[in-house]
């Protein structure tokens, strides 16, 4: 079964949608059409023009081209989702581990503390986070962290549980192999694997929190362009400058709804392989 | 090498206490392969736990003797697991991870056990695995499980238990995975690896001609009692308690051809229940009314069992 078929064509197209966006923020330097607007240059001379060529999406108050400045967002909100998905995972996956593994007292105190992270309201969480650590780019990436490296610790608990009673685990033990080499060798690359799947479809709403923090003013700083920030910014000039926040806030959806789109294809291709 | 006296195990439920074992006496002398024999559920596998310090959590062990090697085993399982005993379990299929090589495999175990440099744990692995009768081992360490046949999966878990450098290996039922055949080459293996190291094995098995054609001694087990125990030869061809007597009766080779199969009738008493007297009386073709009481130990041609019965 080749990957499209897996995926179905709506699935196909979240994978090119998101693919896009991957490729537009990697390559903004070269794709987008006025780079250093893009990077924050202002063009007074030219604020507030409404959508049309050579400025498809208009300008902004600095006179900035929408379209540039939204693909230089997209580097900074994709790498902000894929940053909480990371760290979340560089946090969970041991703690989840080691719970998982050691069993008894570790994993009673260890799975009640992600319980605590867990019974909280995440988005009230993450601003709380967000506004104790100030405003920037890292700390609105390191407080929806907080708000979400507890799924990826239950998950990991949940595969190594079954891993761990695998008779090649059991048989390692048993002929004296030590517990770190058997969690590195025979455990982690196996649990890695269903986790991997969850972290790649967790961007997208990663993505999504990040936006509602920078939204807010906890995300990152102007002049960086950052999808939630510029929607943030555009709503003085709403309705009028209509553009100004709805093309960062189409970003936003379009992107989010194919990383979901993407999610749920995979999800219902795991199933037909089942 | 092994002193086992009055050993019982038992499990918190909660349905009540389960009595896991009862009272196993087991005594092994070093360089000898020793069955232990019985049907399933009757504590052969959970008496190697107890050996291995395996035995799940709140387990209640208690033991009038339990020795390896002349000190108690009482606190020090850990140290001998993996060290002194390494288990041969059932399955090699399932005991090798699939996705990793036979010479990742053994590397892991050899350098768990010997702080050795990397070339020369790769010779020790092409060593032990010659020892084990493999051809080619050099090549085989590039190999996966799958592309080895169940014979060799055994030789190969077989090398990683002789790696450890365990001079005691139980082996669970090694062969029941394998086709007589096959098995009867592991068993070989076994028993050359034992005459060449000094090795001692606790062979755990319900298949009499294991019994017959490797162990020295065997010990036959009841509902987690030991009721007899003694040299292979004499405990095959004279058995002397009853249970010994119906479980021989039952193999299918002493049934004339074409006639019904003899089975032992009802069944082993649960674990739930606490068993004062004999525990085969239930079932017991000659019990009588003095069975209700702990069966006398017996001995006689190098054979022991605990019956009332005197000997006909």
């Amino acid at each position: 079964m080749t990957l499209f078929s897996r995926l179905g064509p709506k699935g196909t197209i979240a994978l090119a949608v998101v693919a896009a966006f991957l490729l537009l923020a990697v390559l903004a330097p070269w794709l987008a059409p006025f780079p250093e607007q893009g990077a924050g240059a202002p063009n007074i001379a030219e604020k507030f023009l409404p959508p049309m060529p050579p400025h498809l999406l208009g300008t902004d108050h600095l006179g900035r081209d929408m379209l540039s400045r939204v693909i230089y967002g997209g580097r900074v909100s994709l790498s902000s989702g894929l940053l909480i998905v990371l760290v979340s995972l560089a946090v969970g996956l041991p703690i989840g581990m080691i719970a998982g593994y050691a069993g008894g007292w570790w994993d009673e105190a260890l799975m009640r503390l992600t319980d605590v992270f867990l019974a909280f309201p995440a988005l009230l969480l993450a601003v709380l986070m967000a506004a104790a650590l100030g405003p920037g780019l890292l700390n609105a990436v390191l407080a929806v962290a907080v708000t979400w490296w507890p799924w990826y610790a239950r998950m990991a608990r949940a595969e190594v549980l079954t891993l761990r009673s695998q008779p090649y685990v059991e048989a390692a033990r048993l002929m004296g192999v030590s517990n770190s080499r058997i969690l590195l060798r025979h455990v982690l690359p196996a649990a890695l694997r269903p986790l991997s799947v969850q972290a790649a479809m967790d961007v997208g709403p990663a993505l999504l929190t990040a936006s509602a923090l920078s939204f807010l003013g906890l995300g990152a700083l102007p002049p960086t362009a950052d999808w939630g920030q510029i929607v943030d910014a555009g709503r003085k000039f709403f309705p009028e400058r209509w553009w100004y926040s709805v093309a960062p806030g189409m970003a936003i959806f379009v992107l989010a709804l194919a990383f979901a789109a993407l999610g749920d294809a995979l999800r219902d291709g795991e199933q037909k392989d089942a | 090498m092994l002193e086992i006296a009055n050993l019982s195990v038992t499990l918190p439920s909660r349905r009540g206490p389960l009595h896991v074992l009862r009272r196993i006496d087991l005594s092994m002398a070093k360089g000898q392969i020793h069955g232990l024999i019985g049907e399933s559920g009757c504590g052969k596998t959970m008496t190697a736990m107890a050996l291995l310090g395996l035995l799940p959590e709140g387990a209640v062990v208690a033991a009038d003797r339990f020795r390896f090697d002349g000190d108690e085993v009482a606190g020090r399982v850990k140290t001998l697991r993996g060290r002194r005993i390494a288990l041969i379990s059932q399955d090699p299929a399932a005991a090798l991870n699939p996705v990793l090589t036979i010479g990742r495999q053994m590397d892991d175990v050899i350098r768990s056990h010997h702080a050795l440099p990397r070339p020369e744990r790769q010779a020790k692995a092409v060593d032990i695995l010659a020892a084990t009768g493999l051809p080619d081992p050099q090549n085989l360490l590039r190999r996966y499980p799958h592309q080895l046949s169940g014979g060799m999966q055994q030789r190969v878990v077989i090398a990683q238990a002789l790696a450890t450098g365990a001079d005691f290996l139980i082996a669970d039922e090694p062969t029941t995975a394998l086709d007589v055949t096959v098995g009867a080459q592991v068993l070989r293996l076994l028993r050359d690896l034992v005459a060449s190291r000094g090795l001692t094995v606790l062979m755990i098995t319900h298949d009499m001609d294991v019994v017959a054609e490797t162990c020295d001694r065997a010990t036959v087990l009841y509902a987690g009692i030991s009721v007899e125990e003694g040299p292979v030869g004499a405990l095959l061809d004279h058995p002397r308690h009853p249970y010994t007597q119906a479980l021989l009766a039952a193999l299918p080779d002493a049934a004339p051809h074409g006639a019904r199969l003899a089975a032992v009738e009802g069944s082993i008493p649960p674990p739930t229940e606490t068993l004062p007297g004999c525990a085969f009386a239930a079932r017991c073709p000659h019990a009588t009314a003095a069975c209700a009481a702990p069966p006398p130990l017996r001995n006689a041609g190098g054979q022991s069992w605990s019956c009332h019965l005197e000997l006909p």
